[in-house]
């Protein structure tokens, strides 16, 4: 079948079986460890940072039994206070900083190339290099929590407690250099989704024809790229103070606690719609399909996301009503928090004329966004409750919090999440999970979720603090304690039938074709799993919803090379050809290069040295990662 | 799917320069990457200052004169950047070459004087939060240089080997010399916000 490979063969004159058996030789990730290790597909490093945020989801789970294991009854000495400290701490920052963040870049590295009609993401290799500092970010910090080395400081890592007066020992600078590692891995994720996005789409695919994924993961993007720093910027500073004595938190010699705040705060409050955004990105793109037509309303979400994405940068303040801030200032910062309940109203009034206009088919990713709905606006009420003042200077620091922003995370981003799971479930593995099974998982889910989380509330209102490891019987929080810790295990109980199902239906579920759903977008114009190569020809878009309008015949674009990594770059309005780019081939450099970093980030808990001499080995394995290779991916 | 080609793209050129190469793109996003760290940078500064009953503390304000010579070398290397981004545009591999040697020795010196700069800002970091504000600033923009030095010397290696005659390798330049640019840009507000403002 393999007719003969000349120099500058394009794929104009192949017949299909020979074009793929072209592309293989140049697309596939060899077998073996030595490919494993240097794969640079986005599919592959997608599912892998997916199983990973997942495992790390369920890791977090675990301990926040553990928690309601502890907190079920009063005076409980199943934990001990500084276990507990540790405990929540790992959670919240597993939560947020291993689990949520990256798994919604993952489904992005995964699917965004797909959805705008790409054959890999933009700077592959970085992408791979990320990965690994984000393994061994996630390692660092679960292999000191093994060690009783965890941190102990909340996730938010406040000083003077996080400083180095009260934080002895290294378990805070753990804490600071793990945000080290997945920020510098979430960063360089977004710049290849920005590149993807603004480069790499498909001919004809102009901005008002991007998947709203596509644009809610451009738009994190950007929030991601504007707010990281912050925090880089603040746990720099604070590793400084602790290990070279610097003063930026110390009062007694011209530093300020609240300063750690204000940098924290200006990043927390984003990473808020850093995990939110793709969130409402994958509902858009997956209503459209349950309800069998276009997206009601396609600009105003689009507004509404980037004005999002602009606001949320105007809200850090209200993380800090109580600590005294001039009155003005906390009345704008009032303001701006109600102000971004517009944006988020349109998008809700834009899915529920999408729902009302269409046909629903009640499906399990359709019901997970149910779930996502009620949850979700129940937790932007809460939300807007503690935007103000006087109430915020009420709840603050209790359960009600507590209630509040795991209605925002688990409603707002989990629930959608898990509905996009079983969407692009098929995509990712070619198979089917089970419908059966995913009902029982999303009524399980929403049902315990509620009675879990909803009492919190009452408990924040009776005056119950968090972060505390017991509280006395005459306090009268037992009786909804206990029925709260029982509604976690129903909740554990629904995660684990969804990992069942999703691990069961791998290997044996239905085979589920080129595109099960019957959906729009491009991802689904090629096989389930997709090719090594993502589309043997790249698709060329005419429409927002190019599947619907084609009728069965996908327009695509020749004259490709077939013996080299090639893909199309295209202008950032338009979407118009304007260069055929070659795209690198997998090398074990990011590998070495994330290892070297690695070094150098461990040793400088250690000693500062170890930045200087661990610098060697990154240029080292920098240089060997850039050096051309002299394959036709140079010729230009 | 049954497939309908519509579009020819044979004759598109092979590898993007400009604002169609993918580098490109991924160097302004960068460059927006350490530009917010800058600024955010200079309002812990900034920040820190607005607090201090007096500013700098405890310390006299920085000697101009070290942080003076590194400001004037490194707008001054921006003639032969310019250049040598023009050079790399036409492609003409003979003035690459000396455009990149010329640049690692502009590179190198600001990096030199940078020493005494350190120690013209006579207070150390450890001392008060004055003290560690300026050597975080500057310690960060010292990193720039280096690491976009240790670039320069890389390309300038590259280029005296077989890969070096590749409008790849060009674009490279280009996108280096955006870089610099950016490196030298950024410096201003420091040095305005370093000297000016423990003198207002
Ligand atoms: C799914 C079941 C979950 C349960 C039962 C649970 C339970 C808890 C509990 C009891 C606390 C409070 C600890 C305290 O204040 O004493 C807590 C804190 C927290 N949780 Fe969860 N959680 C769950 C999922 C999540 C998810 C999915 C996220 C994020 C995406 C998350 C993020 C956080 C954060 C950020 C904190 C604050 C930690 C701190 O105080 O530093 N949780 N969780």
């Amino acid at each position: 079948m393999s007719a003969r490979i000349q120099d500058d063969q394009r794929d104009t004159d192949l017949a299909d079986a020979p074009l793929d058996a072209a592309l293989r030789r140049v697309w596939d990730t060899p077998r073996g460890v030595w490919g494993a290790l240097a794969t640079v597909d986005h599919k592959v490093i997608g599912r892998r940072y997916i199983a990973t945020a997942f495992v790390f989801l369920a890791f977090g789970g675990v301990l926040a039994l553990l928690m309601r294991w502890q907190l079920a009854r009063p005076e409980s000495r199943v934990l001990t206070p500084d276990l507990y400290n540790q405990i929540f701490t790992v959670h919240g920052t597993s939560m947020m900083f291993l689990f949520a963040v990256p798994v919604m870049e993952a489904m992005a590295v995964y699917l965004v190339p797909l959805m705008v009609g790409t054959r890999n993401i933009a700077f592959p290799r970085l992408n791979a290099f990320s990965y690994w500092m984000y393994l061994v970010g996630g390692i660092l910090l679960w292999g000191a929590f093994l060690v009783d080395m965890g941190p102990d400081i909340g996730w938010f890592a406040y000083v003077p407690l996080a400083g180095p007066q009260y934080g002895a020992g290294k378990r805070v600078d753990i804490w600071a250099q793990m945000i080290t590692f997945t920020e510098i891995s979430a960063l360089a994720v977004a710049v290849e989704i920005v590149v993807t996005v603004l480069k790499q789409r498909a001919p004809g695919m102009s901005l008002d024809r991007i998947p709203l994924f596509v644009w809610a993961m451009l738009v994190t993007s950007f929030i991601i790229i504007m707010a990281m720093p912050a925090v880089m910027v603040a746990s720099t500073a604070l590793i400084l103070d602790r290990l070279v004595g610097t003063h930026f938190f110390n009062p007694a010699e011209g530093g300020d606690v609240l300063l750690w705040q204000h940098l924290f705060w200006f990043f927390g409050h984003p990473e808020v719609y850093i995990i939110f955004l793709p969130a409402v990105g994958m509902i858009s793109s997956i209503l459209p399909t349950f309800v069998r037509r276009p997206i009601f309303g396609y600009l105003p979400l689009v507004l509404a996301m980037v004005s999002v994405g602009i606001l949320s940068f105007g809200l850090w303040v209200h993380h800090m009503f109580t600590t005294g801030l001039p009155r003005l200032g906390e009345s704008f910062f009032t303001a701006s928090s109600m102000a971004i309940a517009l944006p988020s109203g349109i998008q809700i009034f834009c899915w529920l004329a999408t729902i009302w206009y269409g046909r629903p088919v009640y499906r399990t990713p359709f019901l997970f966004i149910l779930a996502f709905f009620f949850t979700f606006i129940m937790g932007g009420m809460t939300g807007v409750m503690v935007a103000s003042v006087p109430l915020d200077t009420q709840l603050h620091d209790s359960y009600f919090v507590v209630a509040h922003f795991h209605y925002v995370l688990v409603g707002g981003a989990v629930f959608p999440l898990l509905g996009g799971v079983y969407y692009w479930f098929p995509k990712f593995t070619g198979r089917m999970m089970s419908e059966r099974v995913g009902k029982w998982v999303a009524g399980l889910l929403f049902a315990a979720f509620n009675f879990t989380f909803f009492p919190m509330h009452v408990l924040g209102l009776l005056g119950m603090p968090r972060r505390v490891y017991t509280y006395q019987l005459d306090m009268g929080w037992g009786g909804l304690n206990l029925f709260v810790s029982l509604s976690a295990v129903v909740l554990a109980a629904g995660f684990l039938l969804f990992f069942y199902d999703a691990v069961r239906s791998a290997r044996h579920g239905e085979p589920a074709g080129d595109n099960p759903w019957g959906a729009a977008t491009l991802e689904w114009a090629t096989a389930s799993p997709p090719p090594s190569y993502n589309f043997a020809r790249l698709p060329v878009v005419r429409s927002a919803n190019p599947l619907w309008e084609d009728d069965g015949v996908l327009p695509v674009a020749g004259g490709l090379r077939v013996d080299r990594r090639e893909l199309l770059v295209t202008t950032v309005g338009g979407a118009l050809p304007e260069a055929r780019e070659s795209s690198p081939r997998p090398t074990i450099w990011p590998l070495w290069s994330a290892l070297a970093t690695t070094a150098l980030l461990l040793g400088s808990i250690l000693t500062p040295w170890a930045v200087v001499w661990g610098a060697v080995p990154v240029t080292i394995a920098l240089i060997g990662w850039f050096w051309p290779g002299g394959r036709k991916e140079e010729e230009s | 799917m049954k497939q309908d080609v519509v579009v020819d793209l044979s004759d598109l050129p092979m590898n993007g320069s400009g604002t169609a190469s993918l580098t490109w793109w991924g160097t302004v996003a960068f460059m927006l990457i350490e530009g917010t760290g800058f600024a955010l940078m200079i309002s812990v500064y900034l920040y820190l200052g607005s607090l201090a009953p007096a500013w700098p503390i405890e310390a006299p304000p920085p000697e101009w004169g070290p942080g003076t010579g590194v400001t004037l070398l490194l707008l001054a290397s921006l003639v032969p950047n310019v250049l040598l981004s023009r050079w790399a545009a036409a492609r003409d591999l003979r003035k690459v070459r000396a455009g990149l040697l010329i640049m690692a020795v502009f590179g190198t010196a600001p990096l030199v004087l940078r020493v005494w700069e350190f120690m013209a800002l006579d207070v150390s970091w450890d001392s008060n939060a004055y003290g560690s504000a300026v050597w975080m600033l500057l310690g960060l923009h010292t990193t720039h240089i280096l690491t976009d030095l240790l670039e320069t010397y890389v390309l300038a290696a590259l280029m005296f080997t077989r890969h070096a005659d590749n409008p790849r390798r060009f674009g490279d330049v280009q996108d280096g010399a955006m870089y610099w640019n950016f490196v030298v840009l950024t410096w201003l507000p420091i040095y305005a916000c370093l000297y000016g403002i423990p003198r207002l």
